[in-house]
């Protein structure tokens, strides 16, 4: 082993000078297992964690001062950016607190449009964190399915604005594009499809032994960890704690609809995962008011010309794929933010790791920064 | 000069030879064309079409991956071993094709029996040689001086040492029931239609009514021994990247590729022999008045047979997720070992009741 301890890591992590009979495994930033560029320092005693620490920001583009810099209409499209598979929320979370600051009236066809767009956002980004879950176990074929069902909704999606990853669909005070009778239709037949195929994946994925086997009981975040580390979303709902910004603040018409939040008490990877499971049964339900109750109208409110913001601070937070995203805005009147803050889901989720994978084996330590479902462009911003 | 060459040790000697090119471009084309039916079946499993581009059907794929790996270089990192890290690709290679030598594959033409060397301890000799792929892999993984590929050898080691142990009671059950260890003999014991497959026949003569779940242990144990999934801890590629081949590249990384393929190819030949009758028809028995011809369909059913295995092998591969390594130990500590070791005892109390009676 002593070949191994010679090698000198440097930069990023504080892991440097590993004690005897362990060593350290620099794990990304290009490995299988860490969804993009996020890397950990692991000192290791064998195959068991005594320390692991993320080391972030090797995809780091100042998402923040670009907000500050620029008009608030020209910021808009960085906002999908940010976490690229929940791009509908994100844009959201920036035109409602713009909306919020400029006291924009939103007309009741774009909120509603705004729901069943978010709430297929949902759909799609917990398919993938899904899928992805489940390669990290070794599973291979699921991600296909779950692409399949996924290139349905970005269809949906292609139709309504042109894009089918970093869409920039919202504008301030509505939503740039009508959604027409294909949208609807579309919509309306995804609904009792999803259902069957969430039932498939429950008899043959769930319900899998080996499955079962590496995440009940593994990893396991109570709720207190979670509050320490301010997790949300479904890493926090995983614990037993029933937040969702859905209810908890309720934005756009969220009020008017009748949907549950799954919530399961373990607090372990299996938990997290049957939370993103139930979720995607919830926001179909929620798809299904929607579109039962969507009224016509004007898609897009009475905009000022020049589009300067009071002076003050503002916030505006969402549900989004991941956990709670929120935008602090500072205007000092001019037409661009005076600052910016992105509060974004995945940074908190990661910060527990950290305490929760020590003196865990690696494949369990690798199950649950899958159950965490990290996007990485989301933690660095 | 005709007596000569057709005298008995010149005729073993050219048979010998002859066998062997046939076997290695017999496991060369295997493992090439079973990495296309790999991918064409991951294709069908995840509902896309597999490789479409090279050659109709895609059927080209395998021998533009050949000629892609043999142009590479076969880098050895500073570090290393060297020479470990040189030679263990070939010794995962080297005893699959002995074991392969052993392997009967269908009945005698011209009164040669269509086998390498139809040895008395063929069973002996196949398991003896497949032990050494583990330590080959070990080999890789430690010479090439990467953490992932050290942490991968050794997690290849506890997994060989337990499942090596049930596979083998396995084994020297069926050898109880069957009485021999000449592989050729196994085969001819279970001539007649399918109920007399070692799978069936020790249900009903009543020599061991647990065969059907040795069976299955065998076929466990012979995935976990090629390291295919879902125990496949040595290439956990989420975990370990490629795990012990991690440094390798070019043909020796090829090479431990054709070695896992003809790993599989010896693992479901021997679960065809042992269990499912190897070159003997599923209904009755082939006439010997067709000669050749009959033999010929021997072969083609035991073929039948061995890939109809490897197609589970994939097929599960395909399906489930990794098991983690404690898991997998505790599958073979727990409940493989004792169920093999009571197999083991029921079929020599039976067989020792039987004696007496």
């Amino acid at each position: 082993m002593s070949a191994l301890k010679e090698i000198k890591y440097t930069g990023g992590g504080s892991i440097q000078a590993p004690p005897d009979e362990t060593f350290i495994l620099n794990l990304g930033p290009q490995h299988p297992a860490a969804h993009g560029v996020l890397r950990i320092l692991m000192e290791m005693d064998g195959e068991w964690i005594t320390r692991a620490e993320p080391v972030i920001g090797y995809i780091h583009r100042m998402h923040e001062k670009m907000g500050e810099n620029r008009m608030y209409a020209k910021f808009l499209p960085n906002t999908s950016r940010i976490d690229y598979l929940a791009a509908m929320h994100y844009t959201q979370a920036f035109v409602g607190v713009v909306e919020r600051a400029a006291k924009i009236e939103v007309p009741l066809r774009a909120e509603y449009i705004r729901v069943i767009t978010g709430e297929l956002q949902r759909i799609s980004s917990h398919l993938v964190g899904w899928g992805a879950f489940v390669m990290d176990l070794g599973g291979f074929t699921p991600i296909l399915y779950a692409f399949e069902d996924r290139e349905k909704i970005l269809d949906l999606f292609e139709h309504i604005c042109g894009a089918r990853l970093t869409y920039c669909y919202h504008r301030f005070g509505g939503v740039c594009n009508d959604v027409d009778d294909f949208f609807l239709s579309g919509t309306r037949e995804f609904v009792p499809y999803m259902r069957e195929r969430l039932k498939m994946y429950r008899k043959l994925v769930t319900g899998n032994i080996i499955l079962r086997k590496r995440l009940e009981g593994i990893g396991i975040m109570d709720a207190e960890m979670c509050r320490r580390y301010g997790a949300t979303g479904p890493v926090l709902r995983g614990a037993g704690v029933p937040y969702d910004v859905r209810r908890a603040e309720p934005y756009s018409i969220y009020s008017q609809f009748d949907f549950e939040i799954p919530c399961y008490p373990q607090g372990d990877s299996m938990a997290r995962y049957l939370v993103r499971m139930d979720e995607m049964e919830q926001s179909l339900r929620i798809i299904e008011q929607a579109l039962a109750k969507i009224p016509e109208g004007p898609i897009l409110g009475k905009l000022p010309r020049v589009l300067k913001l009071p002076a003050g601070d503002y916030c505006y937070a969402v549900e989004a794929g991941r956990g709670r995203f929120m935008i602090r805005l500072v205007s000092d009147g001019k037409d661009s933010a005076y600052r910016l803050k992105l509060r974004t889901p995945c940074f908190s989720n990661l910060s527990p790791f950290e305490e929760a994978s020590r003196g865990m084996i690696l494949p369990d330590a690798l199950a649950l920064l899958g159950s965490l479902d990290l996007v990485i462009p989301d933690i660095d911003r | 000069m005709i007596e000569f060459l057709t005298s008995e040790p010149v005729l073993a000697i050219l048979r010998l030879v002859i066998y062997l090119v046939a076997i290695l471009a017999f496991v060369g084309l295997n493992a090439a064309y079973l990495v296309l039916a790999e991918r064409k079946g991951a294709g069908w499993f995840q509902r896309r079409p597999g490789p479409v581009e090279v050659g109709p059907w895609g059927i080209l794929q395998p021998i533009a991956d050949g000629l892609k790996l043999i142009s590479k270089q076969t880098i050895v990192p500073p570090g290393t071993d060297g020479l470990l890290f040189r030679i263990a690709p070939a010794m995962v290679l080297a005893p699959a094709l002995m074991c392969l030598v052993t392997i009967p594959f269908g009945d005698t033409v011209m009164g040669m029996p269509l086998v390498g060397r139809n040895i008395d301890v063929g069973l002996l000799m196949v398991f003896s040689f497949g032990s050494i792929n583990v330590f080959a892999i070990m080999l890789g993984g430690w010479a090439s001086r990467n953490k992932y590929a050290v942490i991968s050898a050794a997690r290849i080691v506890s997994q060989n040492v337990a499942y090596e142990i049930p596979m083998l009671l396995v084994v020297v059950t069926m050898m109880m029931i069957t009485g021999t260890l000449n592989l050729q003999e196994v085969v001819t014991q279970q001539a007649g239609g399918f109920w007399n497959w070692n799978v069936f026949r020790g249900v009903w003569t009543m020599t061991n009514p647990l065969v059907p779940v040795t069976f299955v242990i065998f076929f466990i144990c012979m995935l976990a021994e090629t390291n295919r999934a879902p125990f496949d801890m040595a290439e956990a590629e989420s975990e370990l990247i490629a795990g012990a081949f991690t440094e390798y590249a070019g043909f020796s990384w090829g090479l431990f590729f054709m070695g896992e393929y003809a790993n599989i190819v010896v693992g479901c030949s021997m679960a065809t022999v042992l269990f499912l009758g190897g070159w003997q028809s599923p209904i009755g028995t082939v006439p010997a008045s067709w000669g050749a011809l009959g033999s010929l369909l021997g072969v083609g059913f035991f073929f039948a047979k061995m890939y109809a295995l490897i197609f589970v092998v994939i097929w599960i591969r395909w399906t489930f997720p990794r098991t983690q390594f404690y898991g997998l130990l505790n599958l073979s500590w727990k409940i493989l070992i004792p169920t093999s070791l009571f197999t083991l005892l029921l079929t020599g109390a039976l067989l020792t009741i039987r004696s007496l009676l």
